[in-house]
């Protein structure tokens, strides 16, 4: 593993932003929500709403995208319900 | 028989599970999430209802990767007995012992209130009430919302392996399902809370009578 979460100096680190979204056919009870009060809010056209979260992180540089896979896989998404993207920024 | 009651931070119904378990006969044990061993001997792991982890990043999630969860899991692949309530439900879901997610309630809203529920799949937690038997346990959660593919719901009912059905459904859980079975039959995930049914001063004994069977059936194995 080359991950050294104490390596904080720059130079030493990459920033990973990893997108986790419920997959298309799993309701979204909270972005149908959000649709409604756009709707109420006077926005017209808004035909639907999807919510997820972002998870950034400071990882050692180098560290692999295969890496950042198995950290989704085994906690940051639950892909039952949840995809995920990875963005190396 | 001895039970097992998996305390997490943040678990706020393992007192209740473990006076339940006790009321029904089984000696029980708390054992803290950081301890990598089951007790010895333990017929039976319950995992109670709470907000383990604060409910961090997922219902469940983190308590999933907890030490003891290991043993959790050895311990049902070894043909071990489970019961995970409300949380220790989502908990067994996040671990991959039971199929499916707990999605946000459909109507968004945290229920607390008395269900109804019909038993169904052939276990050791619900021959106490017979098979189609309607009874009444209260509820309180946020995420109780069943989820699993169509592939997935066609296979738990195929297999008889959905537990328990609401009568009314709260929150959206696809056909209704309020509690599934791993293949096994030895491990039960449910969303209703029995343990908060099982004493007169209750107001509601519906959650006694799987408790009492539960502990006569281990017993006499």
């Amino acid at each position: 593993m080359r991950f050294l979460p104490n390596k904080t100096s720059k130079g030493m680190i990459m920033k990973v932003r990893v997108h986790v979204m419920l997959k298309d056919g799993v309701l979204d009870p909270q972005g149908e929500a959000v649709r409604h009060a756009l709707g109420a809010l006077g926005f017209d056209g808004v035909g639907s709403v999807r919510q997820g979260k972002v998870i950034e992180m400071d990882l050692a540089d180098g560290t692999s995208e295969a890496t950042v896979g198995e950290m989704c896989e085994k906690l940051l998404a639950n892909t039952v319900i949840e995809s995920y993207r990875i963005e190396v920024l | 028989m001895k039970a097992a009651v998996i305390v997490f931070p943040g678990s706020n119904c393992d007192r209740d599970l473990a006076v339940a378990f006790e009321k029904a006969g089984l000696q029980v044990q708390m054992v803290w999430h950081k301890d990598t061993e089951l007790p010895a001997g333990i017929d039976l792991v319950g995992i109670p209802g709470g907000f383990s982890f604060g409910d961090y990043l997922r219902c469940g999630a983190i308590a999933a990767n907890a030490p003891i969860v290991n043993a959790v899991k050895a311990h049902a692949d070894r043909g071990g007995y489970a019961l995970g309530i409300c949380n220790g439900f989502q908990v067994l879901t996040e671990t991959g012992l039971l199929p499916g997610a707990l999605l946000r309630n459909a109507g968004l809203k945290y229920i607390c209130r008395t269900v109804g529920l019909r038993a169904e799949g052939a276990s050791i937690f619900t021959e106490g009430y017979g098979r189609g038997t309607e009874i009444a346990l209260p509820i309180a959660h946020h995420d109780g919302n069943y989820f699993a593919d169509e592939a997935t719901l066609d296979m738990l009912e195929a297999d008889d392996r959905v537990a328990f059905r609401y009568t009314d459904n709260p929150n959206g859980s696809a056909r209704d399902i309020a509690g599934v079975l791993s293949a096994n039959r030895r491990v039960l995930g449910m969303m209703p809370h029995p343990e908060r049914a099982s004493d007169a001063a209750h107001g509601n004994e519906d959650g006694a009578r799987l408790f009492a069977h539960l502990a006569g059936a281990l017993t006499a194995a």
